[in-house]
C-alpha cells in the first residue's frame, strides 16, 4: 500500500478565495492510503517545497498529490522536490484546483466540492503509480530553417554564428523574401535592399549555412533532437556549378509573357529568370510551365547562348534527406486576395493597387524603374488616395479579424515619400484609427502630417468607382460629419496580410498547431513566444503573427537562441510516459501501428512464453524514443495489450471511479 | 404603453438583431450610403445613438424616411453591424406608434414618377407597409 501525502496550495487568494482549502485537506486525509495532508499559502515557494521534502522523510511517503495550479506550471517543480527527497519523480500527481476549479467557479460551496473530487481522483491515480525512469535521446547538432526571408536569414545567421550547422530551405529561386520587394523601410527610410542584401550575402558566404533555394520540405519524421527531413530540390534546369550568372539567357529568352511574381504581376518576365538583380544564388531557373522548349520541344535558345553550358533541360527534382535537432518555421506572409472587395474596384481598374504593388512601382528596379506612374496610361498622378484597413479588422467572412499591424506605418511612409519626391501630388489617407506603437513610430506619422502635408481623414471609404480616366472616391469625414466625393488618379489599398498559404501543409508535417487565421501557435503567448507547443519546433517572423521588420529580427534572434539552447545539449531526457505493449495480450492486428501519428510502432516476430507455452508470435513493438505518449494506440488496441505508462487504463479508470464515487 | 428611451433602445436592438457594440466607428456605412446628404442623422450615427439611448432624436429624424433600404451599409460593414436594420427598426417603431400603415397599395400609382428608380418605390412600399 502506498503512503500518500496530500498538499493543498492556497496560491495566495487565487485558490483560497474560492476554495475552502481546509475542507479539502480534511476530506483528502480520510482517503485510503493518505497518511499526511496539509495546506500552505504557496506550495511552489522554497518553503512550500521544503514541506513536501520534510513530509516525505518524516512519514516515509511513497506518493505525493499536490492540489494546485495546472501541471503545465509546476509539475516539474514538485517532481524535482520529490526527487530531492529520494522518491521517484513520477510518483507525483497534480490535482489542478486553480485553472480547472477556482478560476472558473464563483460559488465557494461548489468550488470546494469540486476541489475535493479532483483531489480524490489524483489520490486514486497515485495509488496505482509506479516509478518510471526517463531515458535519453540524441541531439543532432544541425538546425533547419524553413523560409529564406529576413526572419529565416536572421535566425540562420544567429544559429550559425553560435557554431552550429544550419540549412535554409526556400521555396522561390532566391532568398530575400518580402523584404527584398520593399523599397524603403520605416521609420528611418533606409533602402530595404541596402540593409537586406548584406545579410543575404553573409548567409550565403557563411561556412555553417547551406541554402536550398527553389526547394521545399516534403516530409518530416522523428522528434525533438532528431528530426529526419526530406527536402525536394526542384529542378532548376540550370547547373548551379556551371552558371556564371551573366544573364544572357534571360535577355535572349523568347518567352517573355509570364507575370513577374517579384513585381506582383505588374510586368512580365522571361521563362528563364532570376527574380531580382541581387538574387542569391544568382542562378536563374527555368519556369517549365512557361518555357517554349518544355511546352513544344522546340526553342533551346538559352542553351545555345549559354557560354558556360549550364542549361540542363534533363535535370530532375532531387530529394535530400537530412537529420536536424531543431526546426524553425519562418514562412512569412502574403497579402490577402481582394476579390471579395469589389467596392474598391481593384480587379477592374489598374490604377487601384495594393501597397506592396506601390513598393514595386516606387523601386528603381521595379516595373516603372522607380517612376511614380499610373499603370493604365503611365501618366504621373496629381492626386493619390490611400485606404487603410482593407480586409483587416473585419468581423465578416470577407477579411481578417486581426489588425495587420504594419499598414499604418507603411502608409505613412508611402505618403511621406511621395510628398517628398513629388510635392505637387496631393496625398489623402482615409483611416479608421492610426496605430503607431513603436519606437519613433508616432513621431514618424506626425511628420507625414505636419511636415509633409499629408491629408489624413477619419472615415473608411465606402466606394471607389472609375469615372473617365479618373477614380471617384466616396467617403465621409467623420470629424466634420461631411460627405466626401473626391476625384483622384490612383488609389492604394493597405491590404491585410495573412500567413503564407503553404504554412498549413508545413504545420501538418511538423504536427505544429495553427490558429483559425493560420498563424502558428506559440507555446505560451507571453512566456514562450518563439516556441511551438511541439517540442523542437520554433517560430520566427510573421508566420506566428503580424509584425514589422524590427520585431521580426528580434524574434528571429530569440528563436535562434532557443535553438542553440537545444543543440548545445549532449542529449535530451525523454518522457517515460510512453506506450508499452503486453506481448502476451497482443494479437498482432496492427491497429495501433495504423493510428500512431509518430511512426513509433512496428511489428516483429518474437518468441514469447505464454504460461509455459513457447511460441513465436507477431507482436507490437513501441520505439520509446519516437513515442510521444498521445495514447491513440491504447484506444485503438482491441485486446487491451497496449497501455500508456503513467496514464494506464487502470489509473484513468481509478480516477473516473473516484470522481463518480 | 410608455417606454423610457433606454427601453426603446433595447427594443430597437431586439427588433433589428443588431449588436451596436460591434461597431468600430469606421464610418464605412455612411461612406457607402447613397442618401447620406439627405439625412440629418447619418447611418454611422444611428449606431451610436442607439448605443447611447438617444432614441427620441432618431424617432424625430428625417433620416428614417430617407433611407433607401439599399443595404449597401449592411453589405460593406466590416464588423457586420447592419445599420440599415437599425434604421428599419426605428421606422417600425414610429409606424407602430402611429397605429397604422403609412402607405397603402392604392396610393402607390399616384406616387409613380418617371425620375424615380423603381427600387425606391418597391422598398418604400415594403418599409411603409410593415
Amino acid at each position: 500500500m502506498q503512503r500518500i501525502g496530500v498538499f493543498v496550495c492556497h496560491c495566495g487568494t487565487n485558490i483560497a478565495a474560492t476554495v475552502d482549502v481546509a475542507r479539502v485537506v480534511e476530506a483528502a486525509a480520510k482517503e485510503p492510503g493518505v497518511v499526511h495532508a496539509e495546506d500552505y499559502q504557496y506550495m511552489c515557494s522554497e518553503a512550500g517545497q521544503l514541506k513536501i521534502r520534510e513530509a516525505i522523510k518524516e512519514k516515509n511517503l511513497t506518493g505525493i498529490v499536490v492540489c494546485s495550479c495546472s501541471p503545465r506550471m509546476h509539475e516539474n517543480t514538485f517532481r524535482q522536490a520529490a526527487e530531492r527527497a529520494g522518491i521517484n519523480p513520477y510518483m507525483v500527481e497534480i490535482a489542478n484546483i486553480r485553472e480547472h476549479c477556482s478560476w472558473i467557479h464563483k460559488d465557494i460551496e461548489e468550488a470546494t466540492e469540486k476541489a475535493v473530487i479532483l483531489a480524490r481522483a489524483a489520490i486514486a491515480k497515485v495509488t496505482l503509480n509506479a516509478p518510471l525512469q526517463a531515458g535519453t535521446s540524441r541531439v543532432v547538432k544541425r538546425a533547419l530553417v524553413i523560409g529564406g526571408g529576413i526572419a529565416g536569414i536572421q535566425t540562420a545567421l544567429d544559429i550559425a554564428d553560435a557554431g552550429y550547422e544550419v540549412d535554409i530551405v526556400e521555396k522561390t529561386p532566391s532568398i530575400g523574401g518580402r523584404m527584398s520587394q520593399l523599397d524603403k523601410t520605416f521609420p528611418t527610410l533606409d533602402c530595404s535592399a541596402c540593409i537586406l542584401t548584406p545579410k543575404m550575402v553573409e548567409a550565403a558566404a557563411h561556412d555553417k549555412i547551406t541554402i536550398y533555394t527553389y526547394s521545399e520540405v516534403e516530409k518530416v519524421s522523428g522528434f525533438v533532437g532528431d528530426f529526419q527531413v526530406d527536402i525536394r530540390k526542384k529542378a532548376r534546369s540550370v547547373d548551379m556549378s556551371k552558371c556564371t550568372g551573366c544573364g544572357v539567357c534571360q535577355e535572349k529568352c523568347p518567352s517573355k509573357k509570364t507575370p513577374n511574381e517579384f513585381n506582383r504581376g505588374l510586368n512580365n518576365r522571361s521563362a528563364i529568370y532570376t527574380p531580382f538583380a541581387q538574387a542569391i544564388p544568382n542562378v536563374p531557373v527555368i519556369d517549365r510551365e512557361s518555357c517554349i522548349k518544355f511546352k513544344t520541344g522546340k526553342c533551346g535558345v538559352c542553351a545555345k547562348v549559354c557560354q558556360a553550358g549550364a542549361i540542363d533541360y534533363e535535370q530532375k527534382d532531387e530529394i535530400v534527406t537530412q537529420n536536424y535537432g531543431a526546426i524553425v518555421v519562418a514562412t512569412g506572409f502574403d497579402t490577402i486576395k481582394l476579390d471579395k472587395f469589389d467596392e474598391y474596384s481593384y480587379s477592374t481598374s489598374p490604377d487601384v493597387i495594393t501597397s506592396l504593388e506601390l513598393e514595386r512601382i516606387m523601386n528603381a528596379a521595379g516595373p516603372t524603374k522607380g517612376h511614380l506612374e499610373r499603370m493604365s496610361d503611365h501618366k504621373a498622378p496629381k492626386s493619390m488616395v490611400f485606404i487603410q484597413c482593407v480586409g483587416s479588422r473585419c468581423a465578416d467572412k470577407r477579411g481578417k479579424s486581426y489588425c495587420s499591424k504594419i499598414c499604418c506605418m507603411y502608409t505613412a511612409k508611402h505618403a511621406m515619400l511621395i510628398r517628398d519626391k513629388y510635392p505637387d501630388v496631393e496625398v489623402t489617407v482615409f483611416y479608421i484609427d492610426v496605430r503607431t506603437p513603436g519606437k519613433n513610430f508616432d513621431e514618424f506619422y506626425r511628420r507625414a502630417v505636419e511636415e509633409y502635408g499629408v491629408n489624413y481623414i477619419k472615415g473608411q471609404v465606402g466606394k471607389v468607382a472609375e469615372k473617365g480616366d479618373k477614380l471617384l472616391v466616396q467617403g465621409v469625414d467623420l470629424i466634420d460629419n461631411k460627405r466626401i466625393l473626391m476625384e483622384t488618379d490612383m488609389v492604394v489599398l493597405a491590404t491585410a496580410i495573412e500567413p503564407n498559404p503553404d504554412v498549413r501543409k508545413i504545420a501538418t508535417m511538423l504536427t505544429a498547431s495553427i490558429d483559425t487565421n493560420n498563424f502558428l501557435t506559440e507555446s505560451h503567448a507571453k512566456l514562450r513566444p518563439v516556441e511551438s507547443p511541439t517540442a523542437g519546433i520554433f517560430l520566427s517572423g510573421v508566420c506566428q503573427g503580424p509584425k514589422d521588420i524590427p520585431e521580426t529580427v528580434a524574434q528571429a534572434g530569440a528563436a535562434a537562441v532557443k535553438v542553440v539552447g537545444l543543440l548545445a545539449k549532449d542529449h535530451l531526457v525523454t518522457n517515460p510516459c510512453v506506450a508499452k505493449s503486453d506481448e502476451l495480450l497482443c494479437n498482432g492486428c496492427s491497429s495501433c501501428e495504423k493510428v500512431c501519428p509518430y511512426g513509433a510502432i512496428s511489428y516483429e516476430e518474437r518468441e514469447v512464453n505464454d504460461h509455459g507455452i513457447r511460441e513465436t508470435r507477431r507482436v507490437a513493438n513501441v520505439n520509446s524514443a519516437l513515442c510521444q505518449g498521445c495514447g491513440a494506440c491504447t484506444v485503438a488496441c482491441p485486446s487491451g495489450a497496449m497501455d500508456l505508462q503513467g496514464f494506464s487504463n487502470r489509473q484513468i479508470l481509478a480516477e473516473v471511479d473516484a470522481i463518480c464515487k | 404603453m410608455h417606454r423610457t428611451e433606454q427601453e426603446q433602445a433595447e427594443l430597437i436592438k431586439e427588433i433589428s438583431g443588431v449588436n451596436t457594440k460591434k461597431c468600430m466607428k469606421c464610418g464605412k456605412c455612411s461612406a457607402s450610403c447613397p442618401a447620406y446628404e439627405e439625412m440629418d442623422i447619418r447611418p454611422h450615427q444611428f449606431v451610436s445613438y442607439v448605443q447611447n439611448a438617444d432614441v427620441k432624436a432618431l424617432l424625430e429624424s428625417k433620416s428614417i424616411w430617407k433611407c433607401l433600404s439599399c443595404f449597401a451599409c449592411v453589405e460593406r460593414c466590416p464588423r457586420d453591424v447592419k445599420p440599415a436594420k437599425l434604421i428599419e427598426a426605428v421606422r417600425l417603431m414610429v409606424i407602430r406608434e402611429r397605429g397604422g400603415n403609412y402607405l397603402t397599395p392604392g396610393e402607390v400609382p399616384e406616387l409613380l414618377d418617371e425620375e424615380l428608380p423603381q427600387q425606391l418605390l418597391a422598398s418604400a412600399f415594403r418599409k411603409y407597409s410593415k
